[in-house]
């Protein structure tokens, strides 16, 4: 299923040149923030939690995703030198998985680590915030990964629509109606984060179980849907 | 047109032709620098709402459009209905609420129209015309500040229009609403002057549209926590000060201190008039800035 070749390629695209800048940006800002409120406010269990809850897991690892996610096949569909992929005897489901796993190391990689090191700076891991807040972005990445990669298979303008969900539908929305924070990542990795540092710090919408089967289900159904995308592709032209 | 007779210049006697194949050289009107520079800014500017594209590439910044004026008209509608003395929104706070909408129509048009240009290498089909460099770049800073200044101004417009169905004072609402237009042409030369700069850095569209929204987004996310931390432990008078370091903030700041807006965060208070002047030059120094980064972005390009 993994090609490491497909891999090699996709790591690059995604992290070449000058790209690799905006994947930095934002990792250096949470651990900024994190400095800032040490510094200001001192260790506090509760802040910690707040600062990692909104910036960290609302808005750096949607974005993360977004970049990687949409980032591994969109740019490719987008100028057409996908068609020399797709005409080398690879499996397009396992270009698919290959890209997914990219994605998920790279949005991994540019969105827990940072959490677990802000988590650190700002309370030492008091509580276990910081390990909670890492095992909900480490599982936030699969799903939104899977789910952005979908994105980038099945429309042009798929950074825009990511990025309408994970700012306007996860941010909004998710705290406006309750209803649509069962259908969020951003709750489901909560209720794992939850269940990590018990429910005094961190509260999620959603139960454990609906929360994983959830997270699993989207991830595979997403998964599956984008090969069977890709076995489909229609180039369109520019615009 | 091959059995036209050749052009009497051509039948003077020119020794070293040997074969006249018959073609005329234009000797028409030429229009020119301006007209060059004038049609490359309605294009830029039509395109940013999808005019002249595809129907697909319209869908979007009509959409986002719409959100944008639809709440103005609902407020329009309830102020009518009600017979309020005052809107229920300040003209200045309009941009600020819909913040988001703004900068993904930001996101998603300012690659449009830079990025596709250099990826498939027009450019330089550009400069074989008669613009300079300085003309390109203004045209296209331009076009985007004017579609941000339509996209932002109509719900004001909106806004107004109802005030004055409404009955409300006619020169209260014209003030404020000049305010707000001040305010958000403002906000449209700089967000339009940051959102190029992103896209003009990287030819593939998706970059550039997360380029843009992370500079725009995670900058006033960022600014807005730290403030709020400053705001909980005290230290009120870091608060003016952090507001330079993110475009939204910026614009807010210079609104609450000279334009009669009230602070975006009420509760921590704008900023004095002295720190006001910072914010303006602040503002300027990144417009400036942006032209220049363009300017020296486009000195050497698809060669």
């Amino acid at each position: 299923m993994y090609n490491p070749t497909v891999a090699r390629l996709t790591y690059r695209a995604l992290l070449g040149r000058r790209r690799a800048l905006i994947l930095f940006l934002l990792p250096a800002l949470l651990v900024l923030i994190a400095a800032a409120v040490r510094a200001f406010n001192g260790a506090d269990d509760q802040v910690a939690a707040d600062v990692l809850g909104g910036f960290a897991l609302a808005t750096m690892v949607p974005l993360i995703g977004v970049i990687a996610g949409t980032g591994a096949i969109g740019p490719e569909i987008d100028d057409g030198s996908i068609v020399y992929l797709l005409s080398k005897p690879v499996k397009r489901s396992s270009i698919i998985f290959t890209k997914l796993i990219v994605a998920i190391a790279v949005t991994m990689v540019f969105s827990a680590v940072p959490t677990l090191i802000a988590g650190f700076v700002l309370n030492g891991n008091g509580q276990q915030v910081a390990v909670a807040y890492t095992v909900a972005a480490l599982v936030a990445s699969i799903a939104y990964s899977a789910l952005f990669l979908l994105l980038g298979t099945v429309s042009r303008h798929a950074v825009v629509i990511g990025l309408v969900y994970a700012l306007v539908w996860e941010t909004l929305f998710g705290s406006l109606i309750s209803g649509a924070k069962t259908l969020s990542v951003q709750q489901w990795s909560l209720a794992l984060a939850e269940k990590v540092t018990g429910d005094s710090l961190i509260d999620s919408e959603v139960g454990l179980t609906t929360a994983t089967v959830l997270l699993v289900a989207v991830t595979v159904v997403a998964t599956w849907f984008a090969g069977y995308k890709l076995r489909t592709l229609t180039l369109a032209g520019e615009e | 047109m091959s059995t036209q007779l050749p052009h009497p210049s051509q039948a003077a006697p020119d020794t070293t032709q040997i074969h006249n194949i018959g073609y005329r050289s234009y000797d028409g009107p030429r229009l020119g620098r301006a007209y060059a520079r004038r049609s490359l800014f309605s294009q830029s500017l039509r395109g940013a709402y999808g005019l002249g594209r595809s129907a697909k590439s319209k869908v979007l910044p009509m959409i986002l459009f719409a959100v944008m004026c639809v709440p103005a008209l609902i407020l329009v509608a309830v102020a009518v209905v009600g017979k309020q003395s005052k809107l229920s929104i300040e003209y200045t706070q309009y941009a600020l609420y819909l913040q988001v909408v703004i900068s993904i129509y930001l996101a998603s048009q300012a690659p449009q129209s830079v990025s596709r240009d250099l990826r498939f290498r027009t450019v330089p089909l550009y400069f074989s015309r008669p613009i300079e460099r300085a003309d390109y770049v203004l045209a296209k800073f331009g076009a985007m500040a004017s579609a941000l200044f339509i996209l932002t101004a109509s719900p004001l417009l909106i806004l107004w229009i109802g005030s004055l169905l409404a009955k409300m004072d006619f020169a209260e609402q014209t003030k404020m609403f000049g305010q707000g237009l001040v305010s958000v042409a403002l906000l449209s030369v700089l967000f339009g002057g940051i959102g190029l700069v992103m896209a003009a850095l990287t030819p593939r569209r998706g970059f550039g549209v997360a380029a843009v929204i992370a500079v725009l987004t995670v900058s006033y996310g960022a600014v807005s926590t730290l403030m709020g931390i400053a705001f909980a432990t005290d230290n009120g008078g870091a608060i003016q000060w952090i507001g330079l370091f993110s475009p939204m903030t910026l614009i807010d700041g210079v609104q609450s201190a000279f334009l009669g807006a009230p602070p975006g965060f009420p509760e921590l208070g704008g900023p004095s008039t002295g720190v006001g002047v910072v914010y303006v030059l602040v503002v300027l120094a990144l417009i400036a800035g942006s032209y220049g980064i363009l300017m020296r972005r486009y000195r050497k390009v698809g060669l």
